[in-house]
């Protein structure tokens, strides 16, 4: 029995391996939704910058406000757009047929953006956008090539651009960023502020993960005990079978 | 209470039913714990069908609105997620469990004689609950449901003549679309589970006709006592009820870990590309079907043109085996003609094709093993070296072509996968006889530990 569940957990760990894997050019990043304060700065830094174009068309203002810790008052006065309730969902202010129009691509619905493309990617992402002549936004990015999003947040971050070095094929390989001009954070308070940003992107991708560990935890220690008194009732039964 | 009991079994055989799949159903003492799973696929029946039920309360089978339905019972509606994930971890669980109870089978020679038409009805119910979980997959509208659901039912396309009516015909359109989700939902909240339900009950009927296997391969019942019950049986309840509650509960532990703690399971229960709404416009990078798909559909793919002279030779081993085994003139000569026209076929017909039939294949012969296998002994405990390397190498190999098609194809890759696929093959095609040259040990009267 106990080879067998070793066994099983030398088969679980690469397959652990291998799905975790994939693009290893990521930037790391910690995610920890107990933090409410992170959550909350990560919400109004998005309502702020990003639901102008974006939508989060799954997610409600009252649920947010209600999840983070945000009392109605202050939702209505710093997250709200005018037109909007505490109801409603969280629904781009820009009409969608105009920012095809400006954009070339409609800004897509961002709710899910963590759990699709994965928290490491939407970090890299924010972290990564360069001045490139050659793109028509004058933006491009590291992680999404001619991406069609401008750099919402250079005043920020400053503008940067990006060395690529040459291998023996020709082909370009991406070194490092250079900062061109300073913005008005430093790197450091502009990464705390992406790492606030993910955070809430990760909430916002899956709103139940706030509650479902600690439920988790109950539900475990209930089984256990289960399993113990089942197993006791079991052995009860069985000794008279010879 | 005995006389209310005495109405009811006049007109309904109530305490006899008990009787006879409970309290008189007498199982051998010796169960180990490979034996749980056929009461956990049963309990994860149970749980999808109750958790579905959920889920459909609040779910839109339409293509405007079914991935937005899903998010909305992921977030707006009371206890929605938990539905969610139970079922969709739930469909991976239910796999792990009957892929077990399969290995079970094949360990302990469950498929021979007389539970081979219980090993049939297994096997259709397999078939089914691959189609129960095709179709559900489909019904979140994720891009990875689409273009899975387009990749597979495409391949039907690959049938000479009826093929490209054939594919529409399933759809219903010309590519995946509404009405095909539509259909898909008919049949799995409602057609496939009804034959499901109707299948396991049949299933349990044969299996309480025959009685029940076990590890040693001994049977039970030809060694009865004076009062007809067998020396090595013991009632199922309570003996078995209790024990399978253990077996239950520590299954359930296992399975809310994963409810709660990694539903995803890095990406392997939950795919990250179905969390992006289906889009006509823009395929995923790598289409792959869920992880209990991929040993099959890595079988698929190994068919390629590369492999068709090795699939000529695996047939004439198969004919060179059978004209041996059968006796008579006419059969052998319908045999060596069907391997002609067959492997005529190879070289006219595209690959494509091929790999349709070879995926159908594959599962078709597991359902021919209690056939295939010649050994005197059921049980691996008393069969020799060759059975056991046999099967070892089967596992290994199953496990091995089920991580080569969720990954992308390269040479290296294609390369193992053929391998694998021709691995496959043998193992089933030399069955009869490996398992007739194979020395076993004598097995004892009664049931060891
Ligand atoms: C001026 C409008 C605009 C604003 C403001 C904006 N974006 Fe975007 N964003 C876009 C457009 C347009 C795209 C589509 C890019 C493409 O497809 O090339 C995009 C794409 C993205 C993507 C990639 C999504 C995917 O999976 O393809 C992410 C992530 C993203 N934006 C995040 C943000 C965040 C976070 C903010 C707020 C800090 C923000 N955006 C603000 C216009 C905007
Ligand atoms: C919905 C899926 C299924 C359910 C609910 C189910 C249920 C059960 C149950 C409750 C038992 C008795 C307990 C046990 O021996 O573990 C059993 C036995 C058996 N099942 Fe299944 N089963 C399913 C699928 C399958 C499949 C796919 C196969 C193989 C093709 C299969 C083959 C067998 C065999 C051979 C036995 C007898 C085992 C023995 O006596 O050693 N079953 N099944």
């Amino acid at each position: 029995m106990k080879r067998t569940v070793f066994l099983i957990c030398l088969l679980l760990a690469p397959l652990a391996a291998t799905a975790a894997g994939g693009n290893g050019q990521l930037d790391e990043v910690k995610i920890d939704l107990r933090d409410k304060q992170a959550l909350q700065r990560g919400a109004r830094l998005f309502v702020n910058f990003c639901l102008s174009c974006h939508s989060a068309g799954y997610m409600r203002y009252d649920r947010m406000g209600k999840d983070l810790g945000i009392p109605e008052a202050v939702l209505k006065d710093n997250f709200l757009f005018s037109a909007h309730r505490p109801g409603d969902l969280m629904k781009a202010t820009m009409p969608h047929d105009d920012a095809k129009l400006w954009f070339g691509t409609a800004p897509p619905d961002l709710s899910l953006v963590a759990r699709s493309r994965g928290p490491e990617w939407f970090y890299t992402y924010m972290r990564s956008f360069y001045q490139d002549e050659v793109s028509p936004s004058g933006w491009n990015n590291r992680v999404f090539p001619h991406v069609a999003m401008p750099h919402v947040l250079y005043e920020w971050q400053g503008t940067q651009q990006a060395i690529f070095h040459k291998d023996e094929h020709g082909q370009q390989h991406f070194e490092r960023f250079e900062l061109t001009k300073a913005g008005s954070m430093s790197p450091e308070e502009y990464d705390a502020a992406m790492h606030d940003l993910t955070n809430f992107m990760v909430y916002l991708g899956e709103p139940a993960k706030l509650h479902r560990y600690n439920i988790g935890v109950f539900v475990l220690i209930f089984m256990a005990i289960f399993t113990l008194l089942m197993y006791a009732l079991k052995k009860e039964y069985w000794t008279d079978v010879k | 209470m005995e006389k209310f009991m005495q109405w009811i079994d006049e007109r309904y055989p109530l305490t006899e039913t008990y009787n006879e799949h409970l309290a008189k159903y007498y199982a051998p003492k010796n169960f180990n714990w490979m034996y749980y799973f056929g009461s956990l696929a049963l309990l994860m029946l149970v749980v999808q069908i109750v958790t579905g039920i959920f889920l459909t309360m609040h779910y839109k089978p339409d293509a405007r609105l079914a991935f937005e339905s899903v998010e909305y019972i992921m977030r707006d509606v009371p206890w929605g997620w938990l539905m969610r994930y139970l079922h969709a971890v739930g469909a991976s669980f239910f796999f792990i469990v009957v892929y077990l109870h399969m290995l079970r089978g094949m360990l302990y020679g469950s498929h021979r004689s007389p539970r081979e038409l219980l090993w049939l009805v297994g096997m259709v119910i397999f078939l089914c609950l691959m189609a129960e979980a095709f179709m559900g997959y489909l019904l979140p509208w994720g891009n990875m449901s689409y273009w899975g659901a387009q990749v597979i039912i495409s391949l039907f396309g690959a049938i000479p003549y009826v093929g490209d009516g054939l594919t529409e015909w399933i759809r219903g359109d010309f590519v995946v679309a509404d009405a095909t989700l539509n259909r898909f939902f008919a049949l799995h909240v409602i057609a496939l589970p009804l034959v499901l339900a109707g299948l396991v009950f049949v299933h349990l009927i044969a299996l309480h006709k025959v009685g029940s296997n076990n590890p040693d391969g001994i049977e039970i019942k030809k060694n009865k006592g004076p009062d007809g019950i067998p020396v090595d049986g013991i009632p199922f309840h309570p003996y078995y009820t209790v024990k399978d509650l253990v077996g239950v509960s520590v299954f359930l532990m296992i399975y809310f870990a994963v409810v709660f703690f990694m539903p995803e399971f890095f990406g392997w229960f939950l795919e990250h590309d179905n969390f992006t709404p289906a889009n006509l416009l823009q395929t995923p990078t790598e289409i792959k079907p869920l992880w209990y798909f991929t040993p099959f559909y890595s079988i698929l793919r190994a068919t390629t043109n590369t492999l068709l002279p090795y699939l000529a030779g695996v047939a004439l081993v198969t004919m060179v085996l059978a004209v041996m085994a059968v006796k008579n003139l006419i059969g052998r000569a319908l045999i060596v003609g069907a391997t002609v026209v067959f492997i005529a076929g190879l070289f006219t017909l595209e690959a494509k094709f091929w790999g349709v039939v070879l995926m159908g294949l594959s599962i078709v012969l597991l359902a021919l093993l209690p056939w295939l296998d010649r050994s005197p002994v059921k049980s691996i405990r008393y069969r020799g070296w060759m059975y056991k390397t046999a099967i070892t190498v089967f596992c290994i190999n199953f496990l091995l072509l089920g991580w080569l098609g969720t990954q992308g194809v390269d040479e290296t890759k294609t390369l193992l996968a053929q391998v694998g696929t021709i691995i496959y093959l043998l193992f089933f095609v030399l069955m009869p006889v490996y398992t007739s040259l194979d020395k076993t040990r004598p097995v004892p009267e009664r049931l060891t530990k």
